[in-house]
């Protein structure tokens, strides 16, 4: 699950609720990891076995990923369930859900 | 989103919270559960109509609480019962809806309760058979037909072990709480085992087409990462979520192309999980005793697991940690895998030695003879070997395993 943006400014009270919801998660087997990426970065292109880097931020791209959860659920449902929960406590925004290959179904 | 998708993964999400929370307010485990699918059934029907309600999980509780006072209201025994324990005037107390919609967001209390309901469904006064399959019904949130599906076995039989199960705690009036000092290692044991159990059924089964066998060895690993996280002291609690998990972790690679085993020293090594080994050596680490049989199994896992190359295998410390399992668990199987590792480390006489005092213990065992013919083999005495492996393929009830065997033969 990744957030690629929100609109509510992190403050205490969104880190204790998210904290709690995090701690939730764990508990119940579901949370494996949790991370979030800096807005800057390198952007690397490779063409015929050469590679190109150019400096981030990404200006082209509206939406950038900003942090990420790796959860493992037994459904696509249960995924966008917990999807759910999370929205209702970061309020508006937008992410995406996607599924790691390699693992169980 | 198919409705009936999104209540059964609520369900499967909230149902050991909402078992739990119910158990604490009727003291009536088996009640509890009924009140639960109750409500569950009462969503599938609502939800595809009215749509999803704003917090799903807050719905499942509040109905079934409903339930739980329409019921104690209609039952003068278990108002009796409850009045006894002083628990009827709570009860009603809370009647207030947000009230009790906030059980589920009270952390500690819910966490305790959950972990009160995994010591019931385990509790020793049941086969373990019953327990697994009440595990996974309250605790994992699967339903009958699913957890027959994954043993293989008719659903009415599954129903009725649940039953059987509820009636069982029922009579026996196994009290809602978390065992008392003295009591706490077996029943711990026993939740373990149940736990283990669950997690074997899947991962021995993996040559099943069955998409339920692999995911109930998911389930465990879910199963046992709750626990941990009720249970943070418990040592062997980590233990063997290291150990499902170091073992998970080498599932892509353990059947070749035909569906065939692969042994732990064949296999390819690139496909083992590497993000399952990590969290397998985060929860080994998470254990802060290094002697219980779920521990050591974990270490031996874990030393598999860091070798890159069969090559790089450090035997003598498997070796070891075999020795301490041995005087844990003192059983032949147990002490002929020692004995293949002392092999590994210290030459197959050695391992030979141990073989040879076996001999009674595992007469039917097919993998004795397996064993002995590899030690023969590597001491170049193969007529012996020959003969090994034929007395294990006749022994062997495996089709697929026998055929090996048979062919180590030279039959």
């Amino acid at each position: 699950m990744t957030l690629n943006a929100g609109v509510r400014e992190p403050d205490e009270a969104l880190y204790a609720e998210m904290g709690r919801f995090v701690d939730e998660m764990s508990k119940a087997g579901v949370l494996l990891a949790t991370g979030g990426l800096a807005m800057e970065g390198s952007h690397v292109t490779a063409s015929g076995g050469k590679i190109t880097v150019v400096d981030g931020p990404y200006p082209e791209t509206k939406e950038t990923i900003i942090s990420f959860a790796l959860i493992q659920v037994g459904s696509k449902e249960e995924a966008i369930e917990i999807s759910r929960r999370f929205w209702a406590i970061q309020g508006d925004g937008e992410g995406d859900i996607r599924q790691v290959y390699g693992g169980p179904e | 989103m198919d409705p009936r998708a999104t209540v059964e993964a609520v369900w499967k999400l909230e149902s050991a919270r909402i078992v739990a929370a119910l158990t604490r307010l009727v003291r009536d485990v088996g009640l509890a559960e009924d009140l639960a699918q109750d409500a569950l059934l009462a969503a599938l029907e609502e939800w595809p109509v009215k749509g999803t309600p704003a917090n799903p999980g807050g719905w499942l509780m509040l109905t079934a609480k409903h339930r739980a006072i329409d019921r104690l209201r209609r039952d003068d025994r278990l108002r009796a019962n409850l009045a006894e324990l002083g628990r009827a005037a709570e009860l009603e107390q809370q009647a207030g809806d947000d009230a009790f919609a906030a059980v589920l967001d009270d952390g500690a209390g819910i966490d305790d309760d959950v972990l009160r309901l995994i010591f019931i469904a385990c509790h020793p006064v049941l086969s373990r058979e019953s327990s697994v399959a009440l595990t996974l019904r309250m605790i994992g949130g699967l339903t009958t037909a699913e957890i027959a599906r994954a043993f293989l076995v008719p659903e009415p039989t599954i129903g009725q072990r649940i039953s059987r199960a509820k009636k069982t705690l029922g009579d026996r009036g196994i009290p809602f709480e978390v065992p008392p000092p003295a009591e706490r290692a077996p029943r711990l044991a026993a939740v373990l085992e149940t736990i283990y159990l669950i997690f074997n059924e899947g991962y021995a089964a993996t040559a099943g087409d069955d998409w339920m066998r692999p995911a109930l060895a998911q389930e465990a690993v879910r199963l046992g990462r709750m626990l941990a996280g009720l249970a943070p002291g418990e040592a062997e609690v980590h233990g063997l979520v290291a150990l499902m998990e170091l073992h998970a972790s080498r599932m892509p690679a353990r059947l070749g192309p035909a569906g065939e085993p692969v042994p732990l020293l064949e296999q390819d090594r690139g496909r083992w999980d590497q993000a399952l080994i990590r969290s397998g050596f985060a929860s080994l680490l998470r254990a802060d005793r290094q002697d219980g049989p779920y521990v050591l199994q974990a270490a031996i896992a874990a030393s598999h697991a860091r070798a890159r190359e069969p090559g790089d295998t450090d035997w003598v410390r498997i070796a070891g940690l075999y020795e301490l399992l041995v005087r844990q668990t003192p059983t032949p199987v147990v002490e002929l895998n020692r004995a293949v590792a002392v092999a590994m480390a210290f030459g197959p006489e050695r391992g030979l030695e141990i073989v040879d005092r076996l001999a009674e213990p595992l007469r039917d065992y097919h993998l004795l003879p397996a064993v002995r013919g590899d030690l023969l083999r590597r001491l170049g005495r193969d007529a012996e070997a020959r003969a090994e492996f034929a007395r294990a393929a006749e022994l062997a009830r495996n089709a697929r395993e026998r055929d090996v065997l048979l062919e180590r033969a030279g039959m």
